[in-house]
């Protein structure tokens, strides 16, 4: 995927500073020295491409009620794909990685509040029958960044 | 708690701005708001933090971060601030979390660790334990994505 100068500085420009007003594209485009024709085709195609994931509000879950975890599963090698499609039919499981461990699949899930957490670890303990699951939530976070800076390297 | 409205609001936002000239606007009639009153909402959920920021979500592994890895440490609960803090001043962690442990796990520290390959990713787990002096961790690649998505919020 081939990204120009341009892009790169509106992908730096969208990640933090999209503008909250009636016509936003026009005023990225003034920002950058381009047309606003410009600035929705290249969102398009960075939409497209999936470089952008989603245009739009990134909301924080706890203050709109959601309450999150990390889980941690001993999946044997054979039923990994049968366990994934029970854990990834949760609309609350948000990410799913298989990693280099004995504990090897480690999903992220939302729901509102821990009884709606504990249903949901409940269920899959049952229709996928493993005993090692670890609910590992957060009890202090240190550091959140998600923007990266994109011009530089 | 959230008004009927906000919650409208956090469903239409997370469906994805349109790509036109006006995109609160056509956003705003779907809702049956003016545009004006959607912006100064959407302002307003800004400020008080339910939206925590407004924007591009943007994929980092088509962007040259091609390596990352979990990183898992085994760190004493009372030294738990004093590692954590160090570990947040490397540029190349993106998350550091403290959590529970449970059942045979015994890792309380989180730092997700940026790369361009592999092995950055092992190195930068080596210097952030020299720096730490924490010695006892893991570092945890992801071999397969099997979900990534946004969270779709009242949906059910």
């Amino acid at each position: 995927m081939e990204l120009d100068n341009l892009d790169r500085e509106l992908l730096n420009i969208v990640q933090s500073g999209f503008p909250v007003t009636r016509e936003p594209y026009k005023e990225l485009a003034e920002i950058m020295g381009t047309t606003e024709e410009d600035i929705i085709s290249r969102l398009k195609r960075l939409i497209d491409n999936g470089t952008i994931r989603r245009l739009g509000g990134i909301f924080d879950s706890r203050r709109l009620g959601y309450t999150g975890t990390l889980c941690a599963m001993k999946v044997p090698e054979e039923n990994i794909d049968s366990v994934a499609s029970i854990v990834n039919g949760y609309n609350g499981v948000t990410h799913n990685y298989l990693r280099n461990n004995e504990y090897n699949m480690w999903f992220t899930v939302l729901g509102r509040g821990s009884g709606e957490l504990d249903k949901i670890l409940g269920e899959i303990r049952a229709k996928t029958g493993v005993e090692d699951l670890i609910n590992l939530p957060a009890v202090r976070m240190f550091k959140i960044k998600v923007n990266f800076n994109l011009t530089e390297g | 708690m959230l008004s009927q409205l906000e919650i409208e609001i956090v469903k239409a936002l997370q469906e994805g701005l349109p790509l036109v000239s006006r995109p609160f606007s056509a956003v705003a009639e779907k809702l049956g708001i003016t545009e004006d009153m959607l912006l100064d909402k959407i302002r307003d959920m800004m400020k008080r933090g339910l939206i925590r920021r407004f924007g591009a979500a943007v994929r980092h592994q088509d962007l040259g971060y091609t390596s990352n890895a979990m990183v898992v440490w085994n760190v004493p609960e009372d030294d738990a601030e004093r590692a954590g803090a160090i570990f947040s001043g490397f540029s190349e962690v993106s998350h550091c979390y403290q959590r529970e442990t449970g059942g045979d796990w015994i890792y309380n520290l989180y730092t997700m660790v940026h790369g361009r390959t592999v092995n950055e990713c092992w190195d930068l787990a080596r210097s952030i334990s020299e720096a730490a002096g924490i010695e006892d961790y893991m570092v945890l690649f992801s071999e397969r994505e099997l979900k990534k998505k946004s969270m779709r919020y009242f949906i059910e």
